[in-house]
């Protein structure tokens, strides 16, 4: 291997290693070790006293972790919150990439565009601006009791609902976009030979377009999927107290109780979960870069 | 595809981007409010923008954020160019799936997962070898040249594998060396792809609140850290007149760019963020 070329890589393979590999190691180690009044706050897991060396693994973090409910509850509802934010999300933005890729060439690009755009603006901000519209004194609510069909306020903000609201707004866009790269590279000819066998057009839809655009579906899935799964600005600006969520609990743990190794271990238990999603994104995302 | 779009899927369309637009839409509006309540309107007044280039923290927090965002684009963009032609134009080489998945990862990454870990990578390199000793902008920095690294790479791999090999071959067999094919030939033919990386991690580095607030130290303060905290409190039209400035700013730069990618290379645009 040349000089230049090995340059070329180690560069940012050694960056990537130190600072996106490396990090994960640590964290699984002090998740092992116990919560401390020092600076850092946690033990270390080797010890040097009479000439020996202890190697002290704490596996309470994992224990407790499983023994209070809080933190299964949390894995589970935000799995569940995720995954129907996630479909959601494919419903709605399936018609809006299958429009778009059927345009002509010259608005496909304007169109794709107006998709992207609002997600340059800070994620932050797009959230806030549900709260208020959400709100019970927010716009719909206002809307509403002014046209005279609710009277009461309806509570939307600090709910389950609001949370699928923001998910699907904020990760719109990461739907739309491998679903109309996948729909843009459909053979033609494949669609009109099986109109031209006489297949009306849902049937076309439903036994050519549907299966040839999995590759998409799934890649946009999991670029939803996985991030919300771990989301916290959306639970915690637009949830409600009973709306658990593991990335809420995770921060909480860190800034609130400040317990690292209990961070550290709902981190890689979530790690652990979100394993095959990833591993399934990183597949589609190597095809990708194959061809 | 075909080239008719139906009235249905015209309605469709515009549905959509009514739910996408009509939020940001209100809080512009919203920004001119002369009433405090961010939800009742109580008469034109750009009183709130007045407020926001008073307020000290905010412009501190707005220039540190900057400065970051720059620095961290600017790296991300050769990190993430070196990282796509070692991906597309290196063939095999050991440990290349490794360098793959480490590209992929952090596109979908939980942002609490990443800020937790580089904070305890940095907390145990402090304890080990002394650097880097306090938090602050540049551990932020380090964070975000890492995680806009993977967005970078995606974009400009997307370009590289696209463009027409045989350029790159032309110079090699005329006796170019590696690096001269690389800034003579390469570089200017992916140069649109550079610039919509550039941005994306600009972007994705000034957003950034959840990485940004495990990494930071007292005194690197950043925009969004000052917005969640002011949030928290509750709503302000001064936040709105902070978004209306940022949508303003993102859609000039945005549009900008994308007319200059148009006009570079006529046949097809790759827009920003167009693989991820």
């Amino acid at each position: 291997m040349s000089w230049g070329r090995k340059s070329v890589i180690s560069v940012p393979y050694l960056w990537l290693t130190l600072f996106f590999l490396a990090p994960f190691v640590i964290v699984f180690k002090i998740s092992f070790s116990e919560m401390d009044y020092a600076i850092p706050p946690y033990t270390d897991l080797f010890t040097w006293a009479d000439e020996q060396l202890t190697l002290t693994l704490n596996l309470g973090n994992y224990a407790y972790l499983f023994t209070d409910d809080l933190y299964i509850r949390a894995y589970l509802s935000s799995i569940r919150i995720a995954a129907i934010a996630t479909i959601i999300c494919l419903f709605v933005a399936y018609p809006i990439a299958y429009v778009i890729a059927r345009a002509p060439s010259a608005t496909r690009n304007a169109l794709l565009m107006l998709v992207i755009l609002p997600s340059w603006t800070s994620f932050l901000i797009r959230i806030y601006a549900w709260v208020g519209i959400l709100k019970n004194n927010g716009l719909i609510n206002n809307f509403l009791m002014w046209l005279g069909i609710i009277d009461q306020p309806i509570a939307m903000l600090n709910t389950e609902f609001a949370v699928y609201v923001g998910i699907v707004y904020a990760y719109l866009p990461f739907m739309v976009l491998p679903l109309y790269t996948n729909l843009m590279k459909l053979d033609n000819s494949l669609l009109e030979a099986a109109s031209d066998l006489g297949a009306p057009p849902w049937k076309v839809f439903l036994t050519v377009t549907l299966p040839l655009s999995k590759a998409g579906m799934i890649a946009g899935s999991m670029l939803v999927f996985i991030p919300s799964v771990g989301e916290f600005i959306i639970p915690d600006m637009l949830g409600g107290a009973e709306t658990l969520m593991i990335g809420k609990v995770l921060w909480q743990e860190f800034f609130n109780n400040r317990d690292w190794p209990v961070a550290s271990a709902v981190a890689i238990v979530m790690l652990l979960l979100l394993l095959l999603p990833i591993t399934l994104f990183h597949r589609y995302q190597a095809r990708e870069l194959e061809n | 595809m075909g080239k008719k779009v139906s009235s249905l899927g015209k309605t469709y369309l515009t549905l959509g981007f009514i739910f996408l637009y009509l939020p940001i839409l209100i809080l512009i509006i919203f920004s001119f409010n002369e009433s405090k309540l961010v939800t009742m309107w109580g008469g034109f007044s750009t009183k709130w923008y007045g407020e926001l280039l008073n307020d000290k923290q905010m412009l501190g927090a707005a220039w540190m954020s900057f400065k970051i965002a720059f620095l961290a684009a600017s790296s991300a963009v050769v990190l993430g160019t070196m990282a796509s032609i070692v991906m597309v134009r290196m063939g095999k080489f050991k440990g290349k799936a490794a360098f793959a998945s480490m590209i992929t990862a952090p596109l979908v990454m939980p942002e609490v997962i990443t800020g937790l870990s580089l904070l305890l990578l940095f907390v145990a390199m402090a304890q080990t070898i002394g650097w880097p000793a306090g938090r602050g902008m540049l551990t932020i920095l380090i964070a975000h040249v890492t995680f806009c690294t993977a967005f970078v790479a995606v974009v400009v791999s997307s370009r590289l594998r696209e463009m027409d090999v045989s350029l790159e071959e032309a110079a090699r067999d005329l006796g170019a060396p590696p690096w001269k094919v690389f800034f003579l030939v390469t570089l200017p033919i992916i140069a649109p792809a550079l610039v919509s990386g550039w941005l994306l991690a600009f972007t994705l580095s000034l957003d950034d609140l959840v990485i940004a607030s495990f990494v930071s130290g007292p005194g690197s303060t950043t925009l969004p850290m000052v917005v969640y905290s002011s949030v928290r409190l509750g709503l302000s039209p001064k936040i709105n007149a902070l978004a209306t400035i940022i949508v303003l700013l993102a859609t000039t730069g945005v549009l900008t760019a994308w007319w200059l990618a148009r006009r570079v290379e006529t046949q097809s645009v790759n827009l920003p963020t167009g693989d991820s």
